[in-house]
């Protein structure tokens, strides 16, 4: 959209950039203004309001909708760095209303019950950046494809275990490494094998990166998972359960933020490790079953 | 000897910046800590969120020593998040933020509104129309008589320069054009001969 003194909101550029700004930074769940001040408190670059964080979802069970717009207000108004919110996959309204709201970001999330079981939203369509969730190179690329500014990777959230998180940054980051080392024959099957449009795996192999940023998501409860996630290739993370589901959330997000800038330094890790108390107690993968698990919603 | 840029690498844009810096053949380095720090002749401090920085800057050790560098001359250059980290005076912002104080500005915390009003559009500088990118941009409420205005949106300060401290409420290192870092750069190496 172009304005009459030539200024454009809304360009890939402009939302791609907020994406930039988030980097090496935490992204924390929050559910309500007394959580988000301490998430700011603790150093967060932005938070994501929802009525219920992801292990209480898997508990509760049932269908897990888009946030009272009156909780998003409650949030927006109570810190000053970005919020973002949740949108179930597919519902384009319930992020036409978010974007009425100013939330900075929005969230495609299969966190929620998906509301399309064929299609993503068109988030070329909207002014807000969004983030989708992957669980492999094809499907991020997909999701860039339909507008999204940021991939994050699913995981498996409301777990406290972080093996999913690291199974997709490693599916992910490991086939761009193999893409930069291809030839242009093998491009076009890259694409085919990823069921991803030619033109973005081709920019993979010529700029040797991902077009957007790429933060990691889903089973993050500790410092030391947080410094994982960044040297295998993540840009920034999203702590959603990890922090407000452990004994002493506000020790624990510092810890975290401290751990996410400086998570080559060894010597930081065990030194913001120290004294948390206990983390959110966590599920390994085989105690849930197929239907339990978030990472296979969506396309 | 050939100058090292520093790209503050606490939370933001570092790594656009970076590349950036890099594409101009000069040296970069990350710095996260104060001996990083004593390594770099310049320091850039990008854009990212001010409150968030300001934390890691105290924990870090950083505060202090990029302090005694800003005053010992070190060339340095902040956008948007930094261009408030470097500011005499900021409004809306968080009460315990701390700045540098090291141009005389007073800038006011996502002026320009949130994420859905961020826009990009030309901007007037000493070497030409720039593509400036404002994403949830402070604003220059304020210039200090010692304070040169460099770049203007229509009639509005947005690149500022106090001897050896530079500072922009937009985004250069997404503009895909390194003029301006490349202004630092060689502004920067002209005061190192002085």
């Amino acid at each position: 959209m172009t304005s009459s003194n030539g200024s454009s909101v809304g360009t890939q550029r402009v939302k791609r950039g907020l994406a930039e700004m988030l980097k090496g930074g935490v992204i924390m769940d929050v559910v309500n203004a007394e959580q988000a001040k301490i998430a700011e408190d603790a150093g967060a670059c932005a938070v994501m309001a929802l009525e219920r964080v992801p292990a209480d979802i898997r508990r509760d069970g049932g269908v897990a909708r888009m946030s009272d717009p009156e909780m998003i207000e409650g949030i927006k108004a109570a810190v000053t760095i970005p919020v973002m919110a949740k949108v179930r996959i597919g519902h384009f309204v319930e992020a036409q209303i978010l974007e009425s709201l100013g939330v900075d970001f929005i969230d495609e999330s299969e966190v929620l019950t998906p509301a399309d079981e064929t299609h993503h939203i068109d988030k070329f369509a909207f002014t807000v950046p969004f983030v989708c969730g992957a669980t492999n190179l094809g499907e991020a690329l997909r999701r860039v494809s339909e507008g999204a500014c940021m991939i994050r990777s699913k995981g498996e959230a409301g777990t406290g275990n972080i093996v999913e998180a690291v199974r997709h940054l490693r599916n992910i980051f490991g086939d761009i490494r193999k893409i930069t080392q291809a030839d242009n024959a093998e491009l076009f099957q890259w694409a085919k094998t990823l069921q991803a449009p030619l033109g973005l795996v081709q920019e993979i192999a010529e700029t040797g990166k991902f077009p957007v940023p790429i933060f990691c998501a889903g089973g993050i409860a500790t410092p030391a998972d947080a410094a994982l996630a960044m040297q295998l290739g993540g840009e920034a993370v999203f702590v959603g359960s990890g922090i407000f589901k452990s004994d002493d959330p506000a020790p624990r997000a510092k810890a975290i933020v401290e751990a996410t800038t400086h998570f080559r330094d060894a010597s930081v890790l065990a030194r913001v490790s120290r004294g948390l108390g206990a983390p959110m107690t966590g599920i390994a993968m085989d105690e849930i079953n197929g239907t339990q698990r978030f990472a296979e919603r969506g396309w | 000897m050939n100058p090292v840029v520093g790209v503050l690498a606490l939370q933001g844009a570092f790594a656009a910046h970076a590349e950036c810096v890099a594409s101009l053949g000069v040296s970069v380095l990350e710095v996260r800590t104060p001996e990083q720090l004593e390594q770099v002749d310049a320091l850039v401090m990008p854009g990212g969120e001010s409150s968030t920085m300001s934390q890691l800057l105290l924990s870090s050790g950083l505060f202090d020593a990029i302090s005694t560098r800003i005053s010992a001359g070190m060339p340095t250059f902040g956008t948007c998040a930094g261009m408030i980290l470097l500011a005499s005076e900021v409004l809306d912002g968080r009460p315990d933020q701390r700045s540098f104080g090291a141009i005389n500005i007073s800038v006011r915390r996502n002026a320009f509104g949130r994420q859905i009003d961020s826009f990009e559009t030309s901007i007037d500088t000493p070497f030409g129309a720039f593509h400036g990118v404002f994403i949830r941009a402070p604003r220059i409420e304020r210039v200090g008589p010692d304070v040169e205005v460099i770049g203007r949106l229509g009639d509005e300060p947005v690149l500022v320069r106090q001897g050896n401290v530079m500072a922009a409420s937009f985004h250069p290192e997404l503009a895909g054009d390194a003029r301006l870092h490349e202004y630092f750069v060689s502004s920067m190496t002209t005061a190192r001969k002085v």
